[in-house]
């Protein structure tokens, strides 16, 4: 039994007809086809699927998509305007806050959230808000650095 | 027509090239990977760490709506075991079929493939494969595998025994401990560990029935040697026949070395029911089969004379080897260990001596570092317990014992000969940084309060650049460890480079650019780099043992040269000049003292391609080939310190400080470099602190990460690193290696300042990690005051 979903993903509207069991994750990459949205693991620990609904960090591992009927969400493919990064992605290229890139667009994403919540995050504050976001490659040290340069970025803009 | 000099990237951070794809979600990961008509494939797996399997029942399961078909190793008629590739004298090498059909010997191991037109279906059918067990006695523990004799594993090695292997001088070691002051003993109890790559393995098969080819698209850190070792040894087809690509790859750490089950059996699937196979581990499979790390126990010993000078080691370890054994798991208890107790310290006299055994675990293989931290864990805990005894400052008994500076050759007591070393100035550096004086009358003032702060050191050698071929041949490897490194210039001056590296976070796209483009004085967006694809690559062995920049990189600069001398043939005739007077700088071709008498790159790539102004005899076409063999292991060293704070209640360890002064030779990208000791000292703090994969009964506990425990941002500072640079002379390149420093180094580190902020306790030793706080606290409580 299939049942209709309607959701909006970057700024696109699409309609599926899913199995309820559907995960959102697998919705995102195997039925829209949009891949930077990763999988990490099975018990919502790793967060590199780390997508925002409706303006909030959620991890997409969380949600059947049937759960998601009506919901506007951003995957890291909508992130970037207009063909320009956004300070956050710059900031990861820039610090080298990324290596294998894997959990990259669940911490990009997860560092969205956090500057909406603290634009002047400190290290601390930085830390305690990446605990969802699992890295193997970078000890975190850049990716800390990364959101410190987006977060001066921003600031600058505003 | 002279030209400014170009600036060198070599040795600059330049931002990395592959970065753009990453941060936009448009890498290409395996399973990232969509092909028309794929199935999906999930494995039925042994939920017992032993058991006989006396049927296997898919009659059920078969007629589950979309399943496409049903294997079982039985099915699978003439293909071989999944090899072994380094053999060690008398090991015991027993069957490791793809499908397990007589037996299953651990929790995971594969006994049937489910394949249907979805993932559900797929996971359905597979849960209504019936399976009949006869459950044996199992075994885990790897002090208790060779005792256990109701447990036997397999047929050829009875009471579990894999293999005994010794290096060193027994009598020597005898000799030195009879006229030593002190003899130090210590048990040390190295831990299992779960790799943990972020992207977890995967792949996905495709044959072509028309042309008889197979594609495989695999999550490997070196697809040549997955495609040798499959299609040779397990399923006998031509080598010529099968394409292996390893795109992408989100992290190895050694873990995707090595051949599988899953990537053998989903080719071999492909192959019966012509559509493309499917297959992504989950976590839990991860955790269940992705080759383990570790896992040592052992007897320690090491003499001092009066003045803190060691005069002797001796080391009995027992390593675990899992329930099969991995494709390089031999060697490495042994010759990736053993060699490498000498470490940074005179120690005339050394003996070790290993016993691998079998045990109803996932089987263990190399997992970053890779024997080396194993040994640098136990020289490092060892000195700290020869301090104590002694009552000699850590800093000051290590300075006394390390290996004087050498630039060319120091020959251990354990078969190794080192290229460079300056032990004592990366040291000495290193407690600058740290500012040791200040660090010790902190602690004392912290003391006085009733706070326990502790400092600690380690210091290491690693053997990388591996490897020289002939070397590990003697030793058992059944593989060469050249590399190769193609470089092609197109008619129009553009550069592709075809390596035998491959980058899984590495970062070679942008470092092999650097080498291109300083070599050939063009700009590093006219190179292309093209690594993990039999098909477009000539051959190669791969990434793992920090070996890209010195034995992939040297490979690549061998091929520059060869262009630049075949250029320069080319534009001799251009120019009308003999080759021998022709240099090459900043991208001209040029008569050497006559600098307006050039001809640049792009003309003479030109020309190449049109040949018609061009020297007799000359082939066309500017492509060159180059296979690069070491002559020598190169080996990187370095001193790391660590302040923690230990809280007297809960036991909780604060990592306060962590500083690191790596010696790798020359570096080409420090930023690069610098990220890869980030992250390795965070897997090194994670096994000192919370990692460890814990069995009970053959049952794998920590088996997902509820209950693996891998370090999170707000458990780690932010490190403070430096270098000194000792080129070594084994390449060109004067490189000798990064990619594992951080993770031989910090796990000591971090275990030293742990025992010596609970020295006031009088602790000077603790067996076992992962320090969790409530081993911690254990211990305090046990304490003697």
């Amino acid at each position: 039994m299939k049942l209709p979903v309607k959701m909006t993903i970057n700024g696109q509207t699409y309609s599926h007809e899913v199995e309820p069991r559907l995960l959102l994750v697998h919705y995102i990459r195997e039925t829209v086809g949009l891949t930077g949205t990763h999988v990490g693991c099975d018990t919502s620990q790793c967060g590199a699927c780390t997508i925002l609904m409706n303006g909030q960090a959620v991890k997409a591992c969380n949600f059947f998509a049937v759960q998601c009927d009506g919901a506007k969400l951003m995957t890291i493919e909508g992130l970037a305007k207009n063909g320009e990064l956004h300070p956050i992605q710059q900031g990861f290229w820039e610090k080298h806050g990324l290596q294998c890139g894997f959990c990259t667009p669940g911490m990009i994403l997860a560092a969205h959230q956090m500057l909406e919540r603290y634009p002047k995050p400190s290290e601390e504050q930085i830390r305690h808000q990446l605990e969802g976001n699992l890295c193997r490659c970078t000890g975190y040290h850049n990716i800390v650095k990364a959101i410190q340069w987006a977060a001066e970025q921003m600031a600058g803009k505003k | 027509m002279a030209t400014a000099s170009i600036e060198r990237l070599i040795g600059k951070s330049i931002k990395r090239r592959e970065d753009p794809r990453f941060i936009t979600g448009r890498g290409t990961y395996v399973d990232d990977v969509k092909l028309p008509g794929t199935t999906h494939a999930v494995f039925v797996r042994s939920p017992h760490a032993h058991a006989r399997i006396k049927k296997i029942d898919t009659a059920a399961a078969v007629k589950h709506p979309g399943v496409v078909a049903i294997f079982t190793g039985k099915d699978m008629t003439g293909v071989n075991s999944l090899p072994c590739g380094w053999l060690l004298p008398d090991l015991k090498v027993p069957p490791h079929m793809p499908l397990a059909s007589d037996a299953a010997r651990y929790v995971g191991d594969p006994v049937a493939i489910v394949i249907a037109e979805t993932q559900e279906a797929a996971q359905d059918a597979a849960d209504k494969v019936k399976v009949t067990w006869d459950v044996l006695p199992a075994v885990s523990a790897t002090d208790k595998a060779d005792a256990r004799t109701s447990a036997q594993i397999h047929e050829v090695a009875p009471s579990n025994v894999a293999f005994k292997w010794q290096i060193g001088d027994a009598g020597a070691v005898d000799t030195a401990f009879r006229n030593a002051a002190r003899v130090v003993k210590k048990k040390i109890v190295n831990q299992r560990l779960v790799a943990n790559p972020m992207e977890p393995r995967a792949c996905l098969a495709r044959y072509d029935a028309a042309t008889g080819d197979l594609t495989l698209w695999v999550t490997s850190q070196n697809p040549h040697v997955h495609r040798l070792l499959m299609a040779a040894f397990v399923l006998g087809i031509p080598e010529q026949k099968v394409r292996v690509i390893s795109p992408d790859v989100g992290g190895g750490f050694g873990s995707k070395i090595f051949l599988y089950n899953e990537e053998t059996i989903c080719s071999w699937a492909t192959r019966q029911i012509k559509r493309p196979v499917r297959w992504t581990s989950t976590r839990r499979e991860a955790f269940q089969t992705d080759a383990h790390g570790r896992d040592h126990v052992t007897e320690a010993e090491m003499g001092f004379a009066a003045d803190g000078k060691i005069v002797g080691l001796r080391v009995k370890t027992v390593a675990n080897m899992g329930a099969y054994l991995s494709t390089f798991a031999p060697a490495v208890p042994t010759y990736l260990y053993a060699t490498l107790l000498n470490g940074v310290y005179t120690i005339p006299a050394i003996h070790a001596h290993v016993t691998g055994v079998f045990t109803n675990t996932t089987p263990v293989d190399a997992y970053r570092g890779a024997g080396r931290p194993e040994a640098a864990y136990l020289l490092e805990r060892m000195i700290d317990a020869g301090a104590a005894a002694l009552k000699v400052d850590a800093a000051e008994i290590r300075r006394k014992n390390f290996i004087p500076k050498f630039d060319n050759g120091f020959q251990t007591q354990v078969a190794l000969n080192y290229d460079s070393g300056n032990y004592a100035a990366a040291f000495d550096k290193l407690l600058r940084m740290l500012d040791y004086r200040k660090a010790r009358s902190d602690q004392e003032a912290a003391r006085k309060q009733g706070r326990l702060l502790g400092i600690g050191f380690s210091t290491y050698i690693e053997a990388c650049s591996i490897a020289p071929s002939k070397v590990v041949g003697s030793l058992g490897a059944q593989a060469g460890l050249y590399e190769s490194g193609k470089v092609r210039v197109h008619p129009t001056g553009g550069v592709t480079v075809y390596t035998g590296s491959h980058s899984h976070g590495q970062g070679h796209e942008t470092t092999f650019s650097q080498l291109v483009a300083d070599e050939l004085g063009i700009p590093m967006e006219q190179v292309e780099i093209v690594h993990g694809d039999t098909g477009a690559i000539p051959f190669g062995m791969g990434t793992y043992g920090s070996r890209s920049a010195s034995v992939g990189g040297t490979a690549l600069l061998m091929s520059l040269n060869k262009i630049k001398e075949k250029g320069k043939k080319i534009a001799a005739h251009l120019l009308e000049a003999s080759p021998s007077d022709i240099e090459y700088s900043n991208g001209q071709f040029q008569v050497k003292g006559f600098p307006g008498k050039a001809v640049p790159f792009g003309q003479v790539a030109l020309t190449a391609y049109v040949p018609h102004k061009y020297p007799d005899g000359l082939e066309p076409g500017l492509e060159e080939t180059s296979f690069y063999d070491p002559s020598n292991f190169c080996f990187p060293f370095g001193a790391h310190a660590c302040v923690v704070e230990v809280d007297r209640d809960t036991g909780q360890v604060k990592v306060l400080r962590y500083l690191a002064v790596d010696d790798v030779g020359n570096v080409m990208n420090p930023m690069i470099v610098d990220g890869m000791v980030h992250g390795g000292i965070a897997q090194g703090v994670g096994q000192a602190l919370c990692e460890g994969a814990v069995y009970d009964e053959g049952q794998l506990v920590t088996g997902s990460m509820m209950d693996y425990a891998l370090p999170k941002a707000d458990m780690l500072p932010m490190y403070e690193t430096d270098r000194t640079v000792t080129p070594t002379l084994v390449n060109p390149l004067g490189v000798k290696g990064a990619g594992e420093t951080g993770t031989i180094a910090a796990t000591p580190a971090v275990m030293n300042a742990v025992v010596d902020a609970l020295a006031p306790l009088g602790i000077d030793h603790i067996e076992t990690m992962p320090l969790t706080a409530g081993r911690v606290w254990s211990v305090m409580k046990s304490a003697k005051r």
